[in-house]
């Protein structure tokens, strides 16, 4: 029956499927990704201070990973990268998550001062944690789903510094080697969740682009060995 | 001097109040010509009445108490009030009944982009035509509709609303499970949703089955593939969506339709057919619909049901893209 083409040609939208990559500490291994998944990349890893990389099938876009989520969501861009801490933080979101793309590893915790007992004594005393996170979502949910209360301070620049001077008991961060917290003293004390890079769809995308989202899908699954 | 008024609601100004009435007056006209007649029911109802027609919409309701201590709450949809008002004013009447609407709807939603606490639908009712031809007939006036509406290329998704929660059925899995599942089915996690499924206990040729399932897509072809996954669930699922597809041939309306057996729908008295409706130029779905044929019974009258709505300020924004690509469709 002629009909399922006709829905698919009907669908077959404007342009290139627009790809946003994040920029930062995915950056690298998701170009090696893309290299792998058959999309040339040699554009990206010049110097270019561009944002657009226009491709054939494909046009690159590069943002700050935290912006990913907001882009894909719009239909600005139809698919993204980003890591799994974005998509937590930004839960309200509604993109797809299609694949654990399996890089990027790193884990949310919860931090306190090596041999500090503030975050237990906080508990204790005043039925309440102070915690300083750039994860403020995150951190209240997993509070909430281990029966305790917290009030999460959001704090833009460097986390670490919040339990050394006094502004919060402990910290909820993304830890990748583990080092940052040793050079400033302080101790993972409860492991949160593991993130990874993962790669979502835009809604509409995933079902009008149907071809183009599964075949790239498939591509990034081989090149990723997931 | 500024005067706030609450994030996501709106005041409408005239350059755009023209370009929604013309809107307004194609969708009505459309409704009109294949029958269906307009009513109007009151924004607020009484809390109980609505949560009867669904609990789950009622969590993210408006509501508050009157002089009298009522609790009241402001509609979220169309459906069930027109549901209350069929069982209450056309209970004895003959069949079918055709209605149609064109009003504001309030929830209590973040507001972003597109997402509002007030928002104008448009759409119809259909109550009184079984599946396939109630299904296939909605779907004649959606289409009917988009074009009206100038949105030449848009898409509408049919799916089954019973698939997958008759397919973990099939596969044993108990109810605390089968919600899981269906969550991450919902917002379509599926790296979630692998995860949960590894964690039932499953074969993994019935994990397997659930993933596949979730993202077959397409046109008619995909029917066939799902029916090599397997299993009653699928059977009758399929077998479904085949009468409504075919149903929709024979009237010469299934081009622009695309079988999705991965679509899920948040409101919780959809059975069967589920619809959504999207448009390449716009990232967000522009409305929904679908089978409701027990909703009716909540209300203590037994008839079939179906129907869908639009937002119209998504359609708008949408008719505004397509016409800044130029594509224009006329």
């Amino acid at each position: 029956m002629s009909t399922g083409v006709a829905a698919t040609h009907a669908a077959k939208a404007d342009g290139p499927l627009k790809l946003a990559v994040p920029r930062g500490a995915l950056f690298g291994e998701t170009l090696d990704a893309l290299d792998g998944a058959g999309i040339d990349t040699s554009a990206l890893r010049g110097d270019s201070r561009s944002l657009i990389f226009p491709g054939e099938d494909i046009t690159i876009v590069t943002m700050r990973p935290s912006d990913v989520p907001t882009y894909v969501e719009a239909g600005a861009a139809d698919v993204g990268i980003t890591g799994k801490d974005v998509l937590l933080e930004q839960s309200d979101r509604v993109v797809y998550e299609l694949l654990d793309l399996g890089y990027g590893r790193c884990r949310m915790v919860l931090a306190g001062r090596v041999g500090d007992a503030s975050l237990g004594e906080s508990q204790r005393r005043l039925g309440m944690i102070r915690i300083a996170t750039k994860y403020p979502r995150i951190a209240e949910q997993y509070f909430e789903g281990t029966g305790r209360q917290v009030e999460a301070v959001e704090v833009k620049g460097s986390v670490e510094l919040a339990p050394l001077i006094g502004l919060a008991d402990g910290i909820v961060d993304l830890v990748a080697t583990g080092r940052t917290l040793e050079e400033n003293d302080l101790e993972v004390r409860e492991e949160i969740v593991v993130c990874t890079a993962r790669f979502v769809a835009n809604r509409v995308a995933h079902k009008l682009r149907a071809a183009e989202v599964d075949d790239l899908t498939a591509r990034l699954r081989k090149a990723t060995g997931g | 001097m500024i005067h706030p008024i609450p994030p996501g609601t709106r005041d409408i100004l005239p350059d755009e109040m023209r370009e929604l009435r013309r809107l307004h007056e194609a969708l009505l006209g459309v409704f009109a010509e294949r029958g269906y007649g307009e009513v109007a029911t009151p924004a607020i109802e009484y809390d109980e009445v609505l949560a009867r027609g669904d609990g789950r919409a009622a969590d993210s309701a408006y509501r508050f108490f009157d002089g009298s201590g009522e609790l009241l709450a402001l509609r979220s949809d169309m459906t069930i009030p027109i549901a209350r008002l069929v069982a209450g004013r056309f209970a004895e009447a003959e069949e079918p009944l055709r209605f149609c609407y064109l009003a504001n709807a309030f929830r209590a939603v973040r507001p972003q982009r597109g997402q509002m606490r007030e928002f104008a639908q448009a759409g119809v009712e259909l109550i009184g035509v079984p599946a396939p031809a109630g299904t296939a007939e909605v779907v004649e006036v959606l289409e009917a509709a988009l074009d009206a509406a100038g949105l030449g290329r848009a898409v509408i998704g049919l799916g089954d609303s019973d698939l997958f929660r008759q397919l973990l059925t099939e596969f044993g899995v108990a109810e605390q499970g089968r919600e899981a599942i269906l969550a991450r089915l919902a917002t379509h996690d599926l790296v979630g949703l692998e995860l949960a499924l590894g964690e039932l206990g499953l074969s993994t040729e019935q994990r397997e089955t659930c993933l596949a399932l979730a993202q077959l897509r397409g046109g008619s072809e995909v029917l066939e593939r799902a029916r090599d996954l397997g299993g009653a669930a699928v059977e009758r699922a399929t077998a479904r969506i085949q009468g409504t597809y075919d149903e929709l041939a024979a009237r010469g309306a299934a081009d622009r339709v695309q079988i999705d057996l991965g679509l899920l729908r948040d409101l919780g008295y959809y059975s069967g057919a589920i619809l959504e409706v999207y448009d390449p130029a716009l990232g967000h779905v522009l409305g929904g619909g679908g089978r409701y044929d027990d909703l009716l019974h909540r209300f203590g009258v037994d008839r079939p049901a179906a129907g869908f709505a639009l937002y119209l300020e998504r359609v708008h924004l949408a008719q505004m893209e397509e016409s800044r690509r130029g594509g224009g469709d006329r």
